[in-house]
């Protein structure tokens, strides 16, 4: 079982009750990936109902007030259900269907996944149940909504810390209780393998299409394409296609919360050590007895203690290079892009923003990036009102 | 001969889990040893995780206390060291993979021994990735103890076949917790177990009443309790000791 790991990260960490599981998974996905009729049926959901191709949008104004390389923006906020999600969501509730699965289940944290999960599973007739922290539940309160009138189930995690990664224990310990009709929608590229792959493989259209529009637009590849990092799924999606083209740096974007500095952050490759947790070896926030650290950012979707396990290889074999953000560089950006070129992006895809406003100037005109603007911000902008200290509540 | 396999000889086993550090490292001490003069066969002794998948809410709250109450690696081998100056029955680890990753594979095992550790239980590391810490285990003589489920199926041979100490037999789907009933064909797994190993096989998840565990000891070599033994400290806090003998008592004469 060589192809379970990126170097030396990833494997299958995870209970006997789910091994069968995950092993008929593989046999499954490497079935279909190759599969026609699955690949077009795909294709047109992707189409035809996700609003695939996301546009490459050149940021005319943001370009010529940072002074340097041109900035493209990758919309994937433009998206059904306002985010990258749906990429992963449509691909993984088919091949649920196909495997004969009645149910699924998935964790979220800012209720992105959860909600492009929910919408998918009413689309092909799945039961659907989300599991979320309670703390989220509350900074997210009309994506828990959302999800509802989805009709799904949703569950408002209340062990642990009651955030992410207590929303993935649950999952996960749902998921043993159930998985002999359920699949678990893992919406980053983290978990067990396959998962990482399977989530990759699935978003990485977002590059494929951007290779395609870059060069029709430019004449050749961009200088470096960027995106924020939690577990890492738009970040793996925005760098899959170009990683073997040498030239173009990959920069991935950590929560770096109230600072690297603090205990407030979640930078699992800055401040992080190689551990072992939800089913993978990887980077993590941790302490010196090997119990998972509780971590922040504010931003709900970055606000996990771990990275998914080819982030943790581009990292270590030195391709792609990751960079931490604050709440505050992200919340300025945030306002930056809404008052430049008039987008509202997701706080998530902020950080990204945020990391291009200072690297930006210092590349050639001649040059371009790309950003993933991975989700659209409507969902935030109750709690960065809260933050500039305006009383504001949904 | 390892004290795991002297235990089992021509005996059925009664093994409670108790959760280091719940409410504290003395009591946990204190605890252990009413398990063991009440007839405990063998002892579970779990090192608290953040993050267990594998429990459900009972053994979830007592890790989540005992971390709060500042329970650490190095306070649970002094707890193991000063228990084994007293007690000559088998002690095994129920823990998950990332403390003994963090502590380094070596070091840990070595510390094991030397403490008097016989066997380690760790629910995600299955079988598949048991290499990331056998040849550690295998130095310095600590079982590994798999787990079998009742979706492994045709990868029953093979872990069974593989297996050592003992093996747990996963009696339910889910996680770890009190169940009314046990639905799993348990009769069919440990025959399938029985076919290609000696090594004993006993059953957990869900076990609490001594008809369950008189019933399950007839077919297997054992009878695992995490959950409830939990509970009664849940209930009794630090005077739980008298509680814990009477029911590890009653457990014990039902098998």
């Amino acid at each position: 079982m060589n192809n379970t790991r990126f170097g030396i990260f990833g494997g299958q960490y995870i209970p006997e009750t789910l091994m069968n599981e995950i092993k008929t998974l593989e046999k499954k996905y490497e079935y279909y990936k190759n599969n026609k009729e699955f690949c077009d049926e795909l294709n047109i959901l992707l189409k035809n109902y996700a609003g695939r191709p996301s546009l490459l949008y050149y940021a005319k104004k943001m370009t010529k007030d940072l002074g340097g390389a041109k900035i493209y923006l990758k919309r994937e906020d433009l998206n059904h259900t306002g985010s990258h999600k749906i990429n992963n969501v449509l691909g993984q509730i088919l091949l649920a269907k196909k495997m004969g699965k009645k149910r699924v289940i998935a964790e979220t944290g800012a209720g992105q996944h959860g909600v492009a999960t929910a919408t998918a599973a009413a689309l092909l007739g799945l039961e659907c149940e989300i599991f979320m922290g309670e703390e989220d539940t509350k900074r997210q309160a009309l994506n828990v909504y959302r999800m509802k009138l989805l009709g799904a189930k949703v569950n408002a995690v209340k062990s642990g810390t009651r955030v992410l990664k207590d929303a993935v224990n649950e999952a996960l310990r749902e998921w043993t209780n159930s998985v002999n009709t359920t699949h678990y929608v893992f919406g980053s590229v983290m978990g067990p393998h396959p998962f990482p792959t399977i989530v990759r493989d699935f978003q990485s259209v977002i590059s494929k299409e951007a290779k395609e529009q870059i060069l029709e637009y430019e004449g050749k590849l961009p200088y470096a394409v960027v995106a924020c990092v939690g577990g890492g799924s738009n970040a793996m999606g925005m760098f899959y296609n170009f990683i073997n083209d040498k030239n173009v740096r990959l920069i991935g974007c950590e929560a770096a919360g109230k600072g690297l500095d603090t205990d407030k952050h979640a930078a699992s490759i800055a401040k992080g050590e190689i551990g072992i947790f939800h089913g993978m070896k990887s980077y993590f926030c941790q302490n010196k007895d090997g119990q998972i650290a509780e971590v922040y950012s504010i931003s709900a979707g970055l606000d996990y203690p771990g990275i998914g396990p080819e982030h943790a290889y581009l990292h270590d074999t030195g391709r792609a290079d990751y960079v931490s953000i604050t709440d505050e560089e992200a919340v300025s950006a945030f306002e930056y892009l809404a008052r430049t070129e008039g987008i509202i992006c997701a706080i998530e895809s902020a950080h990204a923003v945020a990391y291009v406003r200072k690297f930006a100037p210092k590349i050639s005109k001649d040059e371009s990036i790309i950003i993933c603007l991975s989700g659209r911000g409507d969902k935030d902008v109750a709690a960065i009102a809260r933050y500039r200290g305006e009383k504001i509540y949904e | 001969m390892n004290r795991i396999e002297t235990a089992f000889k021509n005996n059925k086993l009664f093994i409670p889990f108790i959760t280091a550090g719940y409410p504290n490292l003395k009591k946990t001490e204190d605890f252990i040893y009413q398990m063991v003069s009440a007839g405990a066969g063998l002892i579970e002794i779990g090192i608290p995780f953040s993050d267990p998948v594998a429990e459900g809410p009972v053994i979830q709250e007592s890790s989540q206390k005992a971390l709060g109450a500042g329970t650490t690696l190095e306070g649970i081998f002094n707890l193991v060291e000063n228990v084994r100056k007293k007690v000559s029955i088998p002690l095994v680890f129920m823990t998950y993979i990332n403390p003994v990753f963090k502590y380094g594979y070596d070091n840990f095992f070595k510390k094991c021994a030397s403490v008097g550790i016989d066997g380690i239980i760790i629910p995600d590391l299955p079988f598949d990735e048991k290499g990331e810490i056998a040849p550690f285990a295998k130095k310095y003589d600590i079982k590994i103890i798999s787990l079998i489920a009742p979706t492994s199926e045709e990868r029953i041979a093979s872990i069974a076949k593989d297996g050592e100490g003992f093996l747990y037999i996963v009696s339910s789907m889910g996680v770890t917790g009190v169940r009314t009933e046990i639905k799993t064909d348990l009769q069919s797994i440990l025959s399938s177990v029985k076919k290609v190993t000696s090594v004993p096989a006993c059953v957990g998840f869900g076990i609490h009443s001594p008809e369950q565990a008189k019933k399950i000891s007839q077919i297997s070599d054992g009878v695992i309790v995490g959950s409830a033994i939990i509970k009664i400290i849940r209930q009794y806090g630090e005077t739980a000791d008298k509680h814990i003998y009477d029911y590890v008592k009653t457990m014990k004469s039902s098998i």
